[in-house]
């Protein structure tokens, strides 16, 4: 579904992605682990080109889509993110934040095939046999309609159907983040990508958020996940990658990444994370 | 003073000086409305493309230019701005042109160079995850910055947007100097038919303070409005 060939990403002089390639199948969790600064997160926003890579190539369904005549938004709305920080956004309300992008992307569609049509209708003038004009069934009441549907059936989901209407400074870290991901389901994506989706949230709150993904990924989602939740990542990750200093240093099934680690970077990593007297309850970049 | 009270009555009332306020006021405000509105619109436009300068080659040439225009509307007064549109300017294009307009026009360019530092430092104040939230889910740039990043943009340079409001209708006191009639002309007209100034430079500064009080008063519910989303109240 993803094949991400010779993937190399510089900030200046520093490469933070060194020649990386990997094949991301429909269906499979990977999970992404790493020490700070191994270029996790950055292979992750790499992959919806939020980071424009330097070189190699992302190739998402057969279309590459480091290519420059790509349009990337299309491509964007298959690839749902999930941030650290949540990123509701501020000036609207829960409802709005998940109902925006369905709604904009249906009405920029509606007025193009207006416009369509309305070339037909004109072309037809001069035509003796007339061409078919397309017919048009939605309207910008009806997508709005069908977009706050859909909405309201996510946040029901969730239990926070109450917060509809509310802003996002009033909820907790928690609800943010569920609601971030309930956004980015809305628009029905093939592949979730999630940046340390937990990593800014109190410990109490984690647990909540872990529920939602994990329920996502019971569905069959295709996820890329980058997390410092080992045990999260053992129990929904179908192969584990460790990343260290911009490579992918070791890749294998969750059982055999944790009990059979090869490389010694891996190993002391392992050791660092998972030691229960070292293991600090939440790791932050 | 009785004395100079009732000559200003006679120049106000009896020899119809205020139509001329009225018409003073009606160009003040056009001015210093149509002129806010152009500045923002433009100011918003360069403070874009200068917050964004670094996305692209020609993004950062076209920043230049703003750069430029900033840095002359900054760098020389309202009234060699003026002067130079109306005198030097407008008659290359021949006709006759409506100095009311080359004010408003001058005013808004004026404006434009303040509000895009404004606006851009408004969009710098808007955390980079909202760009990203927008685009991560397929909106495009120009979708992500209309309805995310601008109202969040305004919304935090609000203050100093109505700083700007009340300083650009304070400024249009000289647009005497290119034949435009405005309130300080209307004022001063009234007072130089007997010579007599006090009361009616008074009077005009009155009237600026009421138009200023009135608009901080309206400033203040647009900024309670759009707090609405906010913690604090």
């Amino acid at each position: 579904m993803i094949n991400v060939i010779n993937l190399t990403k510089n900030f200046g002089s520093l490469k933070v992605i060194d020649n990386v390639s990997t094949t991301i199948e429909a269906g499979e969790k990977v999970v992404i682990v790493g020490p700070s600064g191994s270029g996790k997160s950055t292979f992750l926003r790499c992959l919806n080109l939020l980071e424009d890579p330097n070189g190699g190539s992302i190739i998402f369904e057969g279309v590459d889509l480091c290519d420059l005549k790509v349009d990337i938004n299309e491509h964007r709305r298959k690839m749902g993110m999930v941030f650290q920080h949540f990123n509701l956004f501020n000036n609207l309300t829960v409802k709005k934040n998940i109902m925006l992008a369905p709604v904009m992307i249906g009405c920029r569609k509606l007025r193009s095939l207006k416009r369509k049509r309305a070339l037909i209708a004109f072309v037809n003038l001069f035509r003796k046999n007339k061409l078919e004009l397309p017919e048009i069934k939605e309207t910008r009441a009806s997508i709005k309609e069908e977009a706050e549907r859909n909405a309201m059936r996510l946040l029901k989901r969730i239990g926070l159907e109450e917060k509809a209407n509310v802003y996002p400074s009033t909820l907790s870290g928690g609800q943010k983040q569920r609601i971030a991901i309930i956004r980015a389901l809305a628009m029905n994506p093939k592949v979730m990508l999630f940046d340390e989706p937990t990593s800014a949230l109190d410990p109490e709150m984690v647990g909540e958020v872990l529920q939602l993904i994990r329920e996502v990924a019971d569905e069959g989602m295709t996820m890329v996940i980058v997390t410092h939740e080992m045990n999260f990542a053992r129990e929904v990750g179908t192969r584990i990658i460790f990343m260290n200093e911009g490579r992918i240093e070791e890749e294998n099934t969750p059982e055999e990444f944790f009990q059979n680690p090869k490389s010694p970077r891996l190993k002391e990593f392992l050791s660092k994370v998972l030691s229960p007297s070292s293991r600090p309850k939440e790791q932050t970049v | 003073m009785q004395k100079k009270w009732e000559l200003f009555v006679k120049s106000f009332i009896t020899n119809e000086g205020y139509t001329k306020v009225i018409a003073g006021l009606e160009n003040t405000v056009q001015i210093a409305f149509f002129g806010f509105l152009i500045g923002v619109a433009l100011g918003t436009v360069v403070a874009i493309i200068k917050a964004f300068s670094k996305r692209s080659k020609a993004v950062k040439a076209i920043s230049l230019i703003g750069d430029a225009y900033v840095a002359f509307f900054r760098g020389t007064p309202i009234v060699v701005q003026l002067l130079i549109a109306y005198y030097v300017i407008a008659p290359l294009f021949g006709v006759r042109i409506n100095a009311l307009l080359v004010g408003i026009l001058t005013f808004g360019l004026n404006s434009g160079a303040y509000v895009s530092e404004i606006m851009r430092s408004g969009i710098l104040s808007v955390d980079v995850g909202q760009m990203e939230a927008g685009r991560s889910l397929g909106l495009s740039f120009s979708a992500t910055m209309r309805k995310i990043v601008l109202p969040q943009a305004l919304k935090n340079s609000l203050p100093a947007l109505g700083n700007e409001l009340i300083a650009i209708t304070k400024e249009t006191s000289v647009a005497g100097f290119i034949t435009v009639l405005d309130l300080t002309e209307a004022f001063k007209q009234i007072g130089s038919a007997n010579y007599e100034f006090i009361i009616p430079y008074l009077m005009l500064a009155l009237v600026y303070l009421v138009i200023v009080l009135i608009m901080t008063l309206f400033i203040k519910l647009l900024e309670r409005r759009l707090r609405r989303s906010d913690k604090r109240n």
